[in-house]
């Protein structure tokens, strides 16, 4: 999935933990325009489930949720509004 | 233009992740020029919570200094500044809380002299004086400015907040068109206020002026807020623009500023 789509930005906050993982993907998604891709990777595991519930939240289309060859969680989300 | 440090990403995170607000949001709070007239029962806590919510740019006007009687309300001043100007001694304590934030201190009282001169320098104007004169200085100089106001008044165990944007609402003297004669107030340098009432007020006015930044909700305008402490009671009193209002009416009398006569010196 995520080698289909064109990803406009990378986030890369591994190392980071709740609520911080979600307050800088949200700094990221702010940064974007409509219809733009936002790659996150990050290794703290509960973030795997709530950045994802969270962006969905605010309106977001989570395009991937998958873990990398570093077993890393990947989150590949869209920004809507 | 202000970039978020590792710092400023943990101490606004509650902040940011509020939907009506993120990063976003929080750049405009940064941005924004409060200006509090008095730093006493209800600037205290409009200064302390502003500064904790990262303005940029807080002004105070206040020519008083602290007092013993002062702290059983003004929570912005301690024990060490007896004596001390209130602007400088809030201005030391936001310090201490949160250095992103730009302290103004303005030591003198608010005039026609000078209040539209001060004004000019600020976005939103938090009225937390203690005297009928001020308030409708600082009414008619934010009307005559163009700038919003959150007008509060606290007396014994009641308070009233009200937002005043110029023209889109009514402004205090469409309430109330003139302050009331001085023999009307003699009383109230004996009137007393419940130390956590401006607390109340005043933290009702932040709010009021965060909306206002983050262009979020509902504001207080058309509307004025009543608290009644002991009854614990809250209530919401329409209000409506005064077309023949003196100061914001469609064929205003008030064109420039006046000072009225000095007549309670109750510090609230
Ligand atoms: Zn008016």
């Amino acid at each position: 999935m995520s080698d289909q789509v064109n990803i406009d930005k990378e986030l890369n906050i591994k190392g980071e933990v709740c609520p911080y993982t979600f307050v800088k993907t949200k700094l990221a998604m702010e940064t974007l325009s409509p219809g733009q891709v936002l790659k996150i990777i990050l290794d703290h595991d509960p973030a795997s489930v709530n950045v994802p519930k969270s962006l969905r939240g605010e309106g977001h289309e989570v395009l991937d949720l998958s873990k990398n060859e570093n077993d890393d969680w990947v989150i590949i989300v869209q920004k809507k509004r | 233009m202000f970039e978020f440090t590792e710092d400023h990403i943990k101490r606004y995170s509650r902040h940011i992740l509020l939907p009506e607000v993120g990063g976003i949001g929080q750049k405009k709070i940064y941005d924004a020029k409060v200006l509090l007239v008095g730093a006493g029962g209800i600037g205290a806590p409009v200064a302390y919570y502003l500064a904790a919510a990262g303005v940029g740019t807080i002004g105070i006007i206040d020519e008083d200094t602290v007092e013993l009687s002062n702290l059983q309300r003004q929570i912005i001043h301690s024990m060490d500044d007896l004596g001390k100007e209130k602007a400088i001694s809030a201005k030391e304590t936001i310090e201490k809380l949160n250095t992103d934030v730009t302290v103004v201190t303005h030591l003198e009282r608010a005039s026609s002299a000078n209040i539209m001169d001060i004004i000019s320098k600020y976005d939103i104007v938090v009225d937390g004086s203690d005297n009928f004169p001020t308030r409708y200085l600082i009414n008619d100089a934010c009307i005559l400015s163009n700038k919003p106001l959150s007008s509060g008044a606290v007396f014994r165990f009641n308070g009233q907040v009200m937002t005043i944007v110029p023209h889109e609402g009514p402004c205090y003297r469409c309430l109330y068109r003139e302050p009331p004669p001085p023999d009307m107030t003699a009383s109230c340098q004996e009137a007393g206020v419940l130390g956590v009432l401006p607390g109340t007020i005043g933290l009702l006015q932040a709010t009021e002026v965060l909306k206002l930044i983050i262009g979020q909700g509902d504001l207080l305008c058309g509307r004025m807020l009543n608290y009644e402490a002991l009854e614990m009671d809250f209530r919401k009193i329409k209000v409506n623009r005064n077309p023949s209002c003196a100061v914001c009416g469609d064929n205003p009398t008030i064109t420039e500023l006046d000072d009225y006569e000095a007549f309670c010196q109750m510090k609230f």
